[in-house]
């Protein structure tokens, strides 16, 4: 055997060498991982909030309400209802009234109907999810002193009531009703204009454009406009779809004004505007996908005399739209997290009334979070963070659906 | 049947084709009408805005107090560029670090299970991380560095959290940059008896420096428009300051306050907010030019 003899000069630094390559290679895989760490501080940050021990104080104690020692949750809806009259204002009772009349309510809609209005619970102190694991005792010690009549409870503020109720300025009352359905008319609209042009558009420039200067122009533009920043596109939304097409927009022109609006501020310029903004990412991901379609099929349809529309139409498309589909669910994932150009458009502050209609006022659930997230009550970040649990769930399961189907699509191939 | 009749071989004019190709055009040149629009709309209130306000003192100025007629955009985009540099000192190494490990160091199945992480970071809607710099970097960042010294509303904080926002952008095009360098090169150089480390930092990296460039100029693009994380964070007013952890109100912030008010058609407000954006577009667009120049021009090809 013989052995590399080690000479001056060859061997010399090769442990520092390496000593300095293990060093830098631990501090690459610690930068993941604070990549990784911030991703987890941010959940944990959201789910701490979202749950956690209220201190709810009750403006008049229900025991006081009992009538002939019945407690108010057994009581007949009768006497519920000659509760209410008694205790809230003859003008609140008689709108109620009108509106729906009391014999035909359930008796479980007249209690709540008491509890939110006689009974009024409200939260005066609320604790993070952390705290209430690890500082039980203390925030009951804490909480009885402070607080003598207030019920200490775990709550999670992500709940069905949080989910179905609509918009409040009570916290313990508001949820994100108004919102999601905001969203989900606003997105409909947006796939509506963005999808249809958006293929339109990725068809055009893959298959019919020659190399002219007009369609490098429109190619080179698709690209820059991918990167101009979302506040722009609601700065022209708000130019064009609000002010100048108010008589479209606002719903004038069918003679359909929504009163509350009377404006060009209505979900139907609210999709617009995102249309544009995600009209770049559809026609970018749709051209890959139709690229990605093998010429050999065109020639195939041709030799056999199909024209080219019916060539793109019956063979094209059909091989291209899983990819279609999965870039088109991207965009609008990206639309229904997008804030800035709908508050430029003019998003409401405070609409409780379900939209109905492309031209009712709007508001979504990242406009929703934005506007709990800036006020300065700790209750109103609990809800942010619960409204926030709602939107990531909803996107998390689009992408989801793409992810599943950029499977499909490539276990074909 | 006449044998004499010849058949006519020319192409058969098909109306409907034709009609389809223009329609498809037209969904095509959509986008330059979205870019007209965005000019025309952006030059023409910022004129009327221009009529007022002059030039000079919209482009020196560093007070910003619309009730008392000043307009001086160095008061926001002194705090815009606070937190796009603030956002780069996080993302860049970070990032960069994240690619070259990603690239060079991790073991096929790591990365399998690193990049949808990541990739579930950039598909988080910015007002969340607005949520999560107000109410966990915030109070951090007051911790550590005391409440007297930290504003609850700070470009700090908004910085950093928009750094954490560019993280996997920076890394996943510099990880393309670096993945798209020949094998042959990596090979050339252990052959030649260096080590890991300076095969990737002085073979691998200058040979895909270009496209680390690009990410990086593309990075500072989408940090000077990020708009939700200072709206939140970074606080309402303008203030030309340098210190870190004062409020200071960017432009986008700005935009976003101002219009999110009952914002009058033809007011001076109003008309400011197009002057603003003006700037911010003309900003991003360069940078994004200069990027795809940078891409184009000094790209290395290999075979």
């Amino acid at each position: 055997m013989t052995q590399i003899q080690k000479k001056e000069g060859f061997a010399d630094n090769l442990l520092q060498r390496h000593r300095l390559g293990n060093f830098w290679s631990r501090l690459f895989q610690i930068s993941t991982g604070v990549g990784i760490i911030a991703l987890i501080a941010l959940l944990l940050n959201i789910t701490n909030s979202a749950f956690g021990y209220v201190a709810t104080e009750n403006k008049v104690d229900p025991e006081t309400l009992a009538i002939n020692g019945i407690p108010l949750e057994q009581l007949h809806p009768i006497d519920l209802t000659y509760i209410l009259e008694q205790n809230v204002s003859a003008g609140f009772f008689r709108v109620q009234n009108n509106e729906y009349p009391f014999e035909e309510r359930t008796r479980e809609e007249i209690y709540d109907l008491v509890i939110e209005r006689v009974v009024e619970p409200e939260a005066v102190s609320t604790w993070s999810l952390f705290d209430s694991l690890i500082h039980k005792d203390e925030i009951e010690a804490k909480a009885s002193e402070k607080y003598p009549n207030a019920e200490l409870s775990f709550q999670s503020w992500i709940n069905g009531n949080f989910l179905i109720s609509p918009q409040s300025a009570d916290p313990e009352r508001a949820g994100v009703r108004t919102a999601v359905l905001g969203s989900l008319w606003v997105v409909t609209i947006t796939l509506l204009f963005a999808f249809p042009t958006g293929v339109g558009a990725a068809i055009y420039l893959e298959e019919y454009a020659g190399d002219l200067w007009i369609n490098r122009l429109i190619q080179t533009n698709i690209n820059n406009l991918a990167g101009v920043p979302s506040i722009i596109y609601g700065i022209l939304g708000l130019a064009i779809f609000v002010r100048g097409l108010e008589p479209i927009t606002s719903g004038a022109f069918l003679g359909t004004v929504d009163p509350t609006t009377a404006n060009g501020r209505t979900i139907l310029s609210a999709g617009l505007t995102l249309g544009l903004l995600i009209l770049p990412l559809i026609i970018i991901n749709a051209q890959e996908a139709i690229r990605a379609v093998p010429g050999s099929l065109r020639q195939a349809s041709f030799g056999l005399g199909a024209t080219k529309w019916q060539t793109i139409w019956h063979h094209v498309l059909p091989n291209a739209i899983p990819g279609i589909l999965t870039g088109t669910i991207l965009a609008i994932s990206r639309a229904l997290g997008e804030t800035a150009p709908l508050v430029v458009v003019g998003a409401s502050t405070f609409i409780t009334f379900d939209p109905t209609s492309p031209f009712s006022k709007f508001t979504t659930l990242p406009i929703q979070i934005y506007q709990w997230t800036s006020r300065p009550q700790d209750e109103f970040r609990n809800i942010a963070a619960a409204a926030i649990i709602v939107l990531l769930i909803i996107l998390l399961s689009l992408n989801g659906i793409a992810v599943f189907l950029r499977n499909q699509y490539s276990n074909k191939i | 049947m006449q044998s004499s009749q010849s058949i006519d071989l020319r192409k058969k004019r098909r109306w409907g084709e034709t009609l389809i190709q223009a329609s498809l055009f037209v969904a095509g040149a959509f986008s330059i009408l979205t870019t007209v629009g965005i000019v025309y709309e952006l030059g023409k209130e910022s004129m009327s805005f221009f009529s007022q306000v002059s030039l000079w003192e919209f482009f020196t100025g560093t007070n910003w107090n619309p009730q008392i007629g000043q307009f001086g955009i160095w008061a926001l985009l002194n705090a815009t560029l606070m937190t796009t540099l603030i956002a780069m000192l996080v993302a860049l190494p970070i990032g960069l670090s994240i690619a070259l490990y990603l690239s060079e160091y991790a073991t096929h199945k790591a990365r399998q299970t690193l990049k949808p992480i990541l990739e579930v970071l950039a598909g988080i809607p910015t007002v969340v991380y607005g949520y999560f710099a107000l109410t966990f970097m915030t109070p951090l960042l007051r911790s550590i560095f005391g409440e007297g010294v930290v504003d609850i509303y700070n470009t700090a904080s908004a910085g950093i959290v928009i750094g954490i926002l560019i993280i996997p952008m920076v890394s996943s095009m510099s990880e393309d940059a670096l993945s798209a360098v020949p094998r042959a090169l990596r090979e050339a150089a252990y052959g030649l008896g260096a080590t890991k480390l300076e095969t990737a930092v002085k073979v691998v990296l200058p040979a895909a420096v270009s496209g680390i460039m690009a990410a990086f100029i593309i990075s500072i693009s989408r940090a000077i428009g990020e708009t939700m994380i200072v709206a939140v964070a970074a606080g309402a007013g303008s203030n030309f300051t340098f210190n870190p952890f004062e409020a200071a109100e960017t432009m986008t912030g700005h935009i976003v306050r101002i219009s999110g008010g009952d914002l009058s058609y033809d007011s001076i407000d109003y008309n400011s907010i197009f002057a603003i954006g003006l700037t911010l577009f003309f900003m991003t667009l360069s940078l994004n030019v200069i990027s795809q120049r940078i891409v184009r021009k000094y790209r290395e090809v290999y075979e």
